[in-house]
């Protein structure tokens, strides 16, 4: 009974292409130019002769040439790795206080935690300029009114500064690696070491902290990897203190003379060292700790710290207090001030910094447009990809889905940095000369924030329950009626927090825009590098506090939203 | 009822040596069924033994590796090419209901029709109508978080049903609800079926269900079906020692037929007695002799076929309720019979009894399946 020839069945003849292998073409089409071309075309140029295009190994002479260039690369590592130390330290002890013992206000010190992870860096950065300038920050001008001292006793333009201030930004991400793990710890588990007679200081240390030891390694991986990859922390207090590190190389080749091979070859390494950690951090996390073993089941005693409560309480305030509560309030004095220098007094309180933003300089009001259009265009483009891909591979429409899980995935583990100078590399020049254009800028964000948009819309669809669209398909409706009528109405929720995961993140990308962006396309976070170049720190603080009000704005009516949804939807 | 009830809706499917190959392993082996058109066949088997895949195969969601299924004489599965689902005129019910929550219940029922460009009027008599056979009538305007499991799964019977599918398929609709609700949505779906009559595959591993409401069942085992016939049939005559265990208790004896009797251990029943007079039996013989069918009794009467007495001695017994169930070997003899009996029957553990076997009632299985 063959089916070609039995004139039967006339809607089973073989389709040449099927429908699904074209979705996989196209997506993985998309995913070629916005990831896989821009780091070939890195990789190639790194051994490229710009004339010739012939095989050379110049480029990484002329990148690893200077003492100063090869000099950075160990500056770099040294940095992060104190960045990551002083996290951890930051970190490990609050996330402690606040999953496992009687601390006092334990949401006020996690919401203000919340808070210094939705700072930029590179606004912190400002904020603790207005505090530590040498000799005119807040703090040194109390100390020489306080001690009569000639000089200030903090000097932010230093190395020591530059760690601070970055690890004030980065230890949120091992904070919350250590509570959720610490909270997964079953307290009987320190009940038994404590039944045969263990001390409360001996158990913390032999018994729990080793159980969370690879949360703790993961969060501090991650804080490593972001700080290597850092740029806008370093533009801002490194290089007027003269301090080198890779990414301000980078940004040197692109100063005139462009170098983009050069840049390309001295990326390379960076691209190494990401992958091997990101590796090592795969296996640490991937060993099914220990923690995971216990699950969540396990009761949870807080631990009573008596009088001590009020140590912990004081050591978590003065963290938070470093990271948010004083650069918040320098950044206050300084939006509203005409001049952040004179102080607190009547007549030097405004609100010109924000009329003058949003109202009198068209070209400040243009910027502060671009961000918000372009993030949320990167948003919309990167949630339908995802969602697109996702779907292929969630739902196995097609062979050879790995391909593009990977590529999809590739931008987590390629530096920001490194991903947009790809991306400048292909594109920007011939054949499609996107230089200057939104287009580019768009494209680029969307590349970097891909794995945060799958990541969420694999999580999605693997959520909803395949049977729901097969019982579409039964009925008569194709696969796409099945994402229509009930894949996208059933994620709507979710979809809006995938949008705004990555449109918030967007909305204050630095690394990517500074390779990207052209005269007409500039955007907030460029902008408020520039005027701390200039110094101009009212105007400066006043467009970081618009930026901050409007993102939780967006945030409150995104929750809201989702809100309603979930009522309707309650199951 | 009048505007539901199909008219040439019902087809005749047959499944041609269908097979599921997934890797080395086989889920489905060379399946051959045949649905005449308004019959109710259930799939029955042990977890895991192909019953879902071979469902899914039916619906178009899975290609066979081998082998043709047929609808109406039309081929619509073949290794190389199959009818997409959604042009079967099939409707499928799932074990997740797979009802959309974004959906009220009367536009679940809806979104069928719609598919097929009714009208709105059409649409909404339709609905109502079949919403009110499976009486939800008053629920049409809830979402399905509102609604109890029962109210879901009659919410996915009615969406399946609305469409008059050419088929339906059911793949485990009753798994989810707790055992009282079970009981009552199989006379639900039962009942369903007289008063519309589509052809039906359903699939389960609950063998009441599928005594409930199939017209005929088919067991399966490990891929492969190991007898097709009504439930009847199927309890009195199994014809393979996997349907004999599976559906309902049993006991195995094995039996050498000689020209006059049958001999087993340690005594003989006469050969005239059996099924068909004993025709078609040969050499050595597996029976299934179900524990209701054997009579326990103190003494032998005038009233007894001798033929089928054998003395035995009572080992064990264990008090069910509405049955008393016995242990029992026959004199000298190692089998050990199970043997169910009427509460009032009651002996005691040590006693000797005298067991009266029905030879009609004991059904041949065949030796080469399954040990
Ligand atoms: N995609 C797959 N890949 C590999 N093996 C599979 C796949 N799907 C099913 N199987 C195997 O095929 C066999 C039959 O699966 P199927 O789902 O048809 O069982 P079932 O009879 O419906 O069982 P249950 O009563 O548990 O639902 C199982 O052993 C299963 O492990
Ligand atoms: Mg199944």
């Amino acid at each position: 009974m063959s089916v070609a020839g039995s004139g039967h069945a006339p809607g089973i003849a073989r389709r040449r292409v099927q429908p699904a292998t074209w979705a996989w073409l196209a997506v993985f089409a998309a995913l070629v130019f916005l990831v896989a071309a821009p780091v070939a075309r890195l990789l190639v140029s790194s051994i490229q002769d710009t004339e010739t295009g012939a095989f050379t190994w110049h480029n990484y002479a002329i990148a690893y040439g200077p003492a100063r260039n090869y000099a950075a690369l160990g500056t770099s590592l040294l940095y992060a790795a104190e960045v990551t130390v002083v996290s951890a330290i930051f970190a490990v002890p609050i996330a402690w206080g606040v999953a496992r013992t009687d601390m006092p206000a334990k949401s006020l010190i996690r919401a203000l935690i919340l808070g210094a992870f939705i700072t930029p860096p590179y606004l912190g950065a400002i904020g603790w300029i207005l505090l530590a300038g040498p000799n005119a920050g807040w703090l040194n001008q109390a100390w020489m009114a306080l001690t009569g001292a000639p000089h200030g006793l903090v000097d932010i333009y230093s190395f020591g500064g530059l760690v601070l201030v970055t690890a004030l930004y980065a230890f949120p991400y091992i904070f919350v690696f250590t509570a959720d793990a610490l909270e997964r710890v079953s307290s009987e588990m320190e009940e038994a070491a404590r039944i045969l007679g263990s001390g409360t200081l001996r158990t913390i240390l032999r018994v729990t902290l080793p159980l969370v030891t690879p949360a703790i390694l993961g969060g501090a991986i991650v804080v490593f990897l972001d700080t290597v990859a850092l740029f806008g922390t370093p533009a801002i207090i490194a290089l007027p203190a003269r301090i080198k590190v890779m990414t301000l190389v980078l940004w040197e080749f692109f100063e005139f003379p462009v170098r983009a091979e050069a840049a390309a070859a001295y990326a390379v390494p960076l691209i190494l060292i990401t992958v091997a950690l990101f590796a090592a951090q795969r296996a640490i996390l991937g060993r099914r700790g220990y923690v995971a073993l216990t699950g969540k089941g396990g009761s949870r005693a807080e631990l009573r710290l008596g009088a001590w409560r009020w140590a912990m309480f004081g050591y978590g305030l003065l963290v938070v207090g470093l990271a948010v509560i004083l650069p918040f309030a320098a950044l206050a004095q300084a939006a509203f001030s005409h001049a952040w220098g004179r102080g607190f007094s009547w007549d030097n309180l405004t609100l010109g910094n924000f009329r003058y933003l949003l109202f009198t300089d068209p070209a400040a009001r243009l910027t502060i447009i671009h961000s918000f259009v372009y993030s949320a265009a990167t948003a919309f483009i990167a949630v339908a990809l995802a969602l697109a891909i996702a779907y292929i591979v969630s739902r196995r429409l097609t062979r050879r889905t790995g391909i593009l899980t990977a590529l999809c995935m590739a931008p987590l583990v390629i530096p920001g940095i490194v991903l947009a100078i790809g991306f400048y590399a292909a594109w920007a020049p011939p054949p499609l000369a996107l230089y200057g254009t939104a287009a580019l800028l768009v494209l680029g964000y969307t590349a970097r924030f891909l794995p945060i948009a799958y990541t969420s819309c694999m999580a999605s669809l693997r959520s909803l329950n395949p049977e729901m669209e097969e019982a579409v398909r039964i009925l008569g409706g194709s696969q796409l009626r099945a994402i229509g009528s009930v894949v996208v109405p059933l994620l709507k929720t979710s979809l809006v927090g995938t949008w705004l995961l990555v449109f918030i993140p967007a909305t204050r990308e630095l690394s990517t825009a500074i390779f990207l962006v052209g005269a007409k396309t500039r955007v907030i976070s460029v902008m408020m590098l520039d005027l701390s170049e200039n110094g101009s720190f009212e105007t400066l603080a006043a467009l970081g506090f618009f930026l901050l009000g409007v993102t939780v704005v967006i945030v409150l009516a995104g929750y809201k939203l989702l809100g309603r949804d979930f009522m309707l939807r309650r199951s | 009822m009048s505007k539901l009830q199909p008219d040439a809706g019902r087809s005749r499917l047959a499944l041609n040596g269908i097979s599921c190959v997934y890797g080395a392993f086989t889920a489905v082996d060379g399946l051959n069924l045949e649905i005449v058109p308004g019959e109710f066949v259930s799939l029955l088997g042990p977890s895991g033994c192909g019953k879902t895949t071979t469902l899914r195969m039916i619906a178009g969601f899975i290609r066979p590796t081998a082998g043709t299924i047929t609808m109406d004489g039309e081929v619509i599965s073949a290794p190389g090419a199959a009818l997409p689902p959604e042009r079967r005129q099939m409707s499928m019910i799932f074990q997740s209901y797979a009802i959309w929550p974004n959906m009220t219940v009367a536009e679940n029922v809806a979104f069928g029709l719609k598919l097929r460009h009714l009208g709105r009027e059409a649409i909404r008599a339709k609905v109502t109508e079949m919403l009110e056979t499976v009486k939800l009538g008053a629920l049409a305007d809830r979402y399905p978080a509102e609604l109890s499991g029962g109210q879901q799964q009659r919410v996915a019977l009615a969406r399946a049903m609305v469409i008059q599918p050419r088929v339906l398929l059911l793949d485990e609709p009753l798994s989810n609800l707790d055992a009282n609700l079970r009981e009552e949505m199989r006379f639900e779906i039962r009942r369903l079926h007289d008063a519309f009559h589509f052809t039906t595959v359903y699939v389960t591993h609950d063998q009441g269900e599928a005594m409930v409401t199939s017209d005929r069942i088919a067991v399966m085992n490990a891929g492969r079906i190991e007898q097709v016939d009504p439930p009847y049939l199927l309890y009195t005559r199994p014809r393979t020692r996997f349907v004999a265990g599976f559906i309902g208790r049993t006991n195995f004896m094995n039996g050498a037929c000689g020209a006059q009797h049958v001999t087993f251990d340690r005594f003989a029943l006469p050969r005239a007695m059996f099924a068909d007079g004993g025709a078609g039996l040969h050499g050595d013989v597996t029976f299934s002799v179900r524990p209701q069918s054997i009579a326990l009794h103190r003494a032998p009467a005038a009233a007894m076929r001798f033929g089928c007495l054998v003395a035995g001695r009572l080992l064990e017994r264990a008090f069910l309720g509405e049955t008393w169930d016995y242990v029992v070997a026959p004199e000298d003899s190692l089998l050990r019979l199970k043997v169910a009996a009427l509460p009032f029957q009651v002996f005691e553990v040590g006693e000797t009894v005298w067991l009266e076997f029905d030879p009609e009632q004991m059904a041949p299985i065949a030796r080469d399946v399954s040990v």
